[in-house]
């Protein structure tokens, strides 16, 4: 039985928060990367 | 005047992290803005220092309103002074692509440096005092996630501006549409911010091991109080010393790795000094949140005689041996820079433990002005330093060696420093209002 009272499910929303930021952080990390590999290739 | 948003029944506090780092991702971008200087400079005819004023005149205004802004978010709350930062940021740009499209560069210095400035500023701080109340059991690793952020600002801003003005061309029409995509999408990207921070009710938060303090809860300082407290200036002095010692190897670190390497069997090539400079930013960003978090563990105290302590110790393996190992070299190096990350990051939690929450971030934003000073000493000392050795007919690693043996006596003073910090004097601390209530019904008895 559900209770109307409960707090509403928020889990989509932290997931959709999270995603919105850790996309372009992913981004930003991956070209980090590929210019930090140059110290050993280069 | 706004009154802040306090967060609805089961509002969880995993959302406050993203909110907090919408802001510090995008406000992190200054320290991108030398992508934008080779095309000013072709476009609107000016030298390297005319093209870093906006840069500069944004830092200086990042720690002034970072300073003198404190209160007003304390008193306004976080939706207020991330709804100020947005708007400041983004208008910052905005005001910029007028300037290039009109060719009026003062513009540019007025809106990124100035109008932008503001934002920054504001901005830095506007999470701080709301992260730390949502994660009174974890405040070093909560501040670590959003000043992290503002590391990772610039890794995001740097490729993403510059394939933007590959795209529109580096003429004053190509960067005055980069400049007004930037201000777009950072208003967009910052908007989630806005929408998602909340202050915590007086109950305990989803999912936290302990009960949050009410802003009378334990040892409690204004800010007006701290600043007057021993405490506050040793904190002052440990940041600055920090920063300085961080900024050192930071600002310089192309030259530097090469130098130290020129007259080695394997020198080191321009684009694997590129790479030791994003390894650098990499172990920046990386202390931020792993020092940080680990300062919840062992203690403010203990992790800042970490950083000054081995920072100083790695400072002195460089200048000793340095010349002779490349993973020496590069190991001590990434190790200071991740120091210098973890500093930043783990003062807000040292501010908390030593003046409560009440008005954490307006202390913080106040202590900031250590940064302003350390940005101007730092790269300062290494350079003048390395100039006179260089007109002295030194060479290679000799260019450095006396930098870094100043370096280890900053980091020696900010050592002392952090020793000497004790629990602030109960008559600095704000009355309980019950004990308030107590101390007025007494008085007027």
């Amino acid at each position: 039985m559900s209770n109307d009272s409960s707090p509403p499910d928020r889990r989509r929303l932290i997931a959709f928060a999270w995603i919105w930021v850790g996309a372009p952080f992913a981004y930003g990390v991956y070209e980090l990367v590929q210019k930090a590999t140059q110290l050993f290739n280069g | 005047m706004s009154s802040p948003p306090v967060a609805p029944p089961g509002w969880s506090r995993w959302l406050v992290p993203p909110a907090a780092l919408s802001v510090h991702l995008s406000i992190g971008q200054a320290y991108a803005w030398s992508v934008f200087k080779p095309p000013l400079e072709s476009a609107l005819n000016l030298d390297g220092t005319q093209s870093a004023l906006p840069f500069q005149l944004a830092i200086v205004m990042l720690g002034l309103s970072a300073a003198f802004g404190g209160t007003l978010v304390e008193r306004n709350g976080p939706r207020w002074a991330m709804t100020v930062a947005l708007v400041c940021f983004s208008s910052g740009f905005l005001i910029s692509a007028l300037g290039a499209e009109t060719k009026q560069y003062w513009l540019i210095v007025l809106g990124y440096g100035f109008v932008g400035g503001i934002g920054l500023g504001i901005g830095y701080i506007s999470p701080v005092s709301t992260l730390i109340k949502w994660f009174p059991d974890r405040p070093g690793m909560a501040t670590g996630i959003a000043i992290m952020g503002f590391g990772g600002g610039a890794l995001i801003a740097s490729p993403w501006s510059a394939q933007m003005l590959d795209s529109f061309g580096g003429d004053n029409d190509g960067i005055a549409l980069a400049f007004l995509v930037h201000g777009l999408s950072y208003a967009v990207f910052m908007t989630l911010g806005v929408f998602l921070i909340r202050v915590p009710r007086t109950e305990v938060p989803q999912g936290t091991r302990s009960a949050p303090p009410s802003a009378f809860e334990g040892v409690q300082v204004s800010a007006r109080s701290a600043v007057r407290t021993p405490q506050f200036w040793c904190l002052w002095i440990v940041l600055c010393m920090n920063v300085t010692a961080g900024i050192g190897i930071l600002e310089k670190a192309a030259p530097m790795i090469t130098d130290f390497f020129a007259d080695s069997s394997t020198p080191v090539s321009v684009s694997a000094a590129a790479g030791f400079v994003a390894l650098l930013s990499a172990a920046n960003m990386a202390g931020r949140i792993g020092w940080s978090s680990t300062s919840d563990l062992i203690g403010r105290k203990n992790i800042y005689r970490v950083y000054l302590g081995v920072g100083a110790l790695m400072y002195l393996l460089i200048a000793l041996f340095g010349d002779s190992s490349k993973p020496l070299f590069v190991l001590c190096a990434l190790v200071i820079l991740s120091f210098y990350g973890g500093g930043f990051a783990t003062v807000p939690a040292y501010l908390k433990d030593l003046f409560g929450t009440y008005q954490v971030g307006a202390i913080h934003g106040r202590l900031l002005t250590a940064w302003s000073l350390a940005g101007v000493l730092g790269p300062l000392i290494v350079n003048w330093i390395a100039d006179h050795q260089k007109d002295a007919g030194k060479h290679g690693s000799a260019l450095y060696t006396l930098s870094f043996g100043i370096m280890i006596g900053l980091l020696v003073v900010g050592f002392v420093a952090n020793e000497l910090v004790r629990p602030v004097h109960a008559r600095h601390h704000v009355p309980a209002p019950r004990e308030a209530a107590d101390v007025e019904r007494q008085q007027s008895a």
